[in-house]
């Protein structure tokens, strides 16, 4: 009984549906240990966390050379920027705006650059419900390849002081 | 202090011993280990009933058609929810069941008030601190209280409190256990529920631990002593208290599953050993889970990720899943041996379901296995992540386990503990009966409401939706089903703080009788005992069970991957 002290000699190996169930269950976690590296080698959505130091400032700075080399138009104040297909692009995350527009190609691919100039950020880019953690001094790069045409918004999913649920972002795809 | 100690014998029926005979079970009551579990047993309901307050006001807000508070008084009401549900409430009746885990069922006494008193006195005050800290509205930081976030150093001292004050009850804890043992009020092993809290005492150590690594630094930061922490380092020592503390709370809501199994229906484990080992899994593999929180983040590479996500090939999940046999399987295995034996679940409709702390069980483990584990390990799996990180998936998930499983076993236990430690016997028991149904029925819809905006991107700890444009009526329309099941839920949880305290102060006085029954399973006349010791595969509606099980699992897991294929490539 659970409450009471065993029988002496409880030690018994599991026998009958009990071993069937730990086997099952065993072969089943195996099953999903292989999924990830799996898909790691043959799936195309991954998060290998590939990122590098950077200060803020500097990070901006960065973000500020690619918007003046890349603008192509503005909406609202903020500069739309198109990307060279298999080139870089910056956004900065901030209380509590994305930075810039990005304008991209159907098919082609980017490395996006994510880094936060203030506080954690979350990148959420719906409707297609794919999202990113953004750190300060953190360049969070995604080689991302949009394979759907349309204007995507990309929410702040991080909570990041009382403007939090008013930060948006746009990415259009053509 | 040590001649004082010395005259009090450990075994609690020796002569001069400071126990009572308990009249319902025949075991003897160590009073110090009664009064704390008394204490932190009332102070773990407070905190219960100030997270449920908050609770209703969070979800009359994001469900958009009510959108009660205002912004600033929403993030500050959901720190407070968060600390007050997640933290206190837990660990302060944690701390009850691991007092009364080492000492009643081994006999022994507790190893000593003077420390008892000091974990209740630091966990209290720091409880309290972090509570008007966030009120007055110092700490709007929400409970991760991720740097560069800052809040007042009242806050992040408070926590340490409540961390420092729950080591030193575990430490009375493990301090106990080694009394009994070297002064031999018991004869052989612990027993399984002792074992289990044992466990969660290990897990809780390392926990704390991380707990501290990350806040202490916290704290002198905030005190402008010391440079700001990497948020990175911070984000990955915090969900090592964050993650890992719930696995405290697994292994003791499964130690409940087991013991009010026991209460309700004589269950005993099918085999001791395979139940032991499951716990076993959880202290040896839990302790990488932080991974789970940091899927999407930069600097940490994939095969850190895969590695420290399957912790060792998922092992603590297959713990999980064996006590998700056993439990069904002791339970129906004491049915059968009573001489339910008709088909696959003739069992079933004999289990003695008008007593509230066996349907609590039965809800928390249906709850927590098909709804949290399920969602659990999928959202946890490195890539699916991607299409669930940080949206109302996830809270979706955090509610079904520690709500639907942990409290709500540990309100099942309360039907127990308080006609058996606080010697009354509940009042309203019609009432009583119905409560776990009301929570756990409220707790599913707020669980799936959640899990089914959050597939749509609903991001969690939002205060608004509307604003971005980008949610249409589905994400509405399942946000108000979150917020019927939380104003469901919170109907049951008020109304089992008005049972417990209408108990206290009202219920009929049992001493020198057995506690009003909620209701056992019967032996059927004539049937004789210990029939079905060993057949092994006796437990035919458990083996249907989890295989249902088991199908639902493949079929939500490949479906992410599904859903993961269709979003953009991404590397």
């Amino acid at each position: 009984m659970s409450l009471s002290i065993p029988e002496r000699g409880w030690y018994k190996a599991p026998a009958g549906a009990e071993k069937l169930w730990i086997g099952l269950a065993l072969t089943w976690c195996l099953v999903m240990s292989v999924m990830m590296p799996y898909w790691h080698f043959r799936g195309k959505q991954n998060s290998r966390g590939e990122a590098y130091a950077v200060t803020p400032a500097a990070f901006f700075e960065r973000a500020d050379t690619f918007v003046q080399a890349n603008k192509v138009g503005e909406r609202d104040g903020i500069p739309i920027v198109e990307p060279a297909p298999g080139g870089d692009a910056y956004l900065v995350a901030r209380m509590w705006s994305w930075y810039p527009i990005l304008r991209l190609r159907e098919g082609q691919t980017y490395r996006v650059h994510l880094s936060s100039m203030d506080l954690n950020h979350g990148f959420s880019l719906q409707p297609l419900n794919m999202n990113f953690q953004v750190l300060p001094g953190y360049d969070h790069v995604l080689t991302l390849t949009p394979t759907s045409k349309g204007e995507f918004t990309i929410v702040c999913n991080e909570f990041c002081g009382i403007g939090h649920d008013r930060m948006f972002g746009k990415i259009l795809v053509e | 202090m040590t001649s004082l100690t010395a005259t009090i014998p450990t075994a609690l029926d020796a002569p001069g011993a400071q126990s009572r005979h308990c009249d319902t079970t025949g075991l003897k009551v160590c009073l110090s280990s009664q009064s704390f579990i008394k204490l932190s047993a009332v102070s773990a309901v407070v905190f219960l009933l100030l997270g449920g307050i908050a609770a209703i006001l969070l979800a009359l807000t994001r469900w958009q058609a009510v959108h009660l508070l205002p912004v600033d008084w929403f993030y500050r009401i959901l720190t407070f929810h968060g600390l007050n549900m997640l933290i206190f409430w837990i660990l302060f009746f944690e701390v009850a069941i691991l007092y009364f885990a080492c000492t009643i069922p081994l006999n022994a006494r507790l190893f000593s008030r003077k420390i008892a008193w000091a974990a209740f006195a630091m966990m209290l005050t720091g409880a309290v601190m972090v509570d008007v800290t966030i009120l007055v509205g110092r700490a709007d930081v929400l409970m991760t209280s991720y740097l560069p976030l800052l809040a007042h150093p009242a806050f992040y001292l408070g926590i340490i409190l409540v961390a420092v004050g729950t080591l030193t009850a575990v430490f009375n804890f493990f301090a106990t256990l080694y009394i009994a043992k070297r002064d031999r009020t018991y004869e052989g092993s612990v027993p399984l529920v002792t074992f289990g809290a044992l466990a969660a005492a290990i897990i809780a150590v390392v926990t704390l631990l991380h707990g501290a690594i990350v806040m202490i630094p916290t704290f002198t930061y905030s005190m402008g002593w010391t440079p700001q922490p990497d948020p990175m380092w911070y984000r990955m020592i915090w969900w090592g208290l964050g993650h890992q503390s719930q696995q405290v709370n697994v292994c003791a809501m499964v130690a409940v599953w087991y013991l009010v199994g026991h209460l309700a229906t004589g269950a005993k484990p099918v085999n001791e050993t395979v139940c032991r080992g499951a716990f076993l899994l959880y202290i040896l593999f839990i302790n990488l889970a932080s991974a789970h929180h940091l899927l999407v983040d930069p600097a940490v590479g994939a095969s850190w990720k895969i590695w420290n996500t399957s912790y060792a090939m998922y092992l603590a999940v297959l713990a999980s899943m064996i006590h998700g046999f056993t439990v069904p399987a002791s339970i129906e295995m004491a049915m059968r041996d009573k001489g339910y034996v008709k088909g696959l679940f003739g069992w079933v409709t004999a289990l003695p379901w008008r007593n509230p702390a066996f349907s609590a069980v039965v809800l928390s483990v249906v709850i927590f296995g098909f709804i949290g584990g399920i969602t659990g390990v999928t959202l946890g799996t490195q890539q699916i992540n991607i299409i669930a990180h940080n949206t109302l998936r996830i809270t979706g998930h955090f509610h079904a386990t520690v709500v639907g499983g942990t409290t709500l076993a540990f309100m099942g236990l309360a039907y127990y503990v308080i006609p058996l430690i606080f010697r009354r016997d509940f009042v309203w028991r019609g009432a009583a009966r119905l409560q776990p149904w009301l929570f756990g029925g409220g707790i599913l819809m707020v669980s799936l409401g959640m899990s089914f905006a959050g597939s749509l991107g609903v991001p969690r700890r939002d205060y608004d939706i509307e604003p971005s444009g980008a949610f249409g009526p589905a994400s509405h329309l399942f946000l108000g089903i979150m917020g019927v099941g939380a104003v469901v839920a919170v109907t049951a949880l008020l109304l089992f703080c008005f049972l417990c305290v209408g108990t206290l102060l009202f219920g009929e006085r049992n001493s020198g009788r057995a506690m009003a029954e909620w209701g056992a399973a019967q032996r059927l006349p004539g049937v004789r005992e210990g029939l079905l010791d060993h057949d092994h595969w006796a437990m035919k509606g458990t083996i249907a069970l989890t295989a249902v099980f088991l199908a639902s699992f493949a079929v939500y897991y490949f479906a992410n991957w599904k859903a993961l294929a269709d979003v953009w490539p991404v590397q």
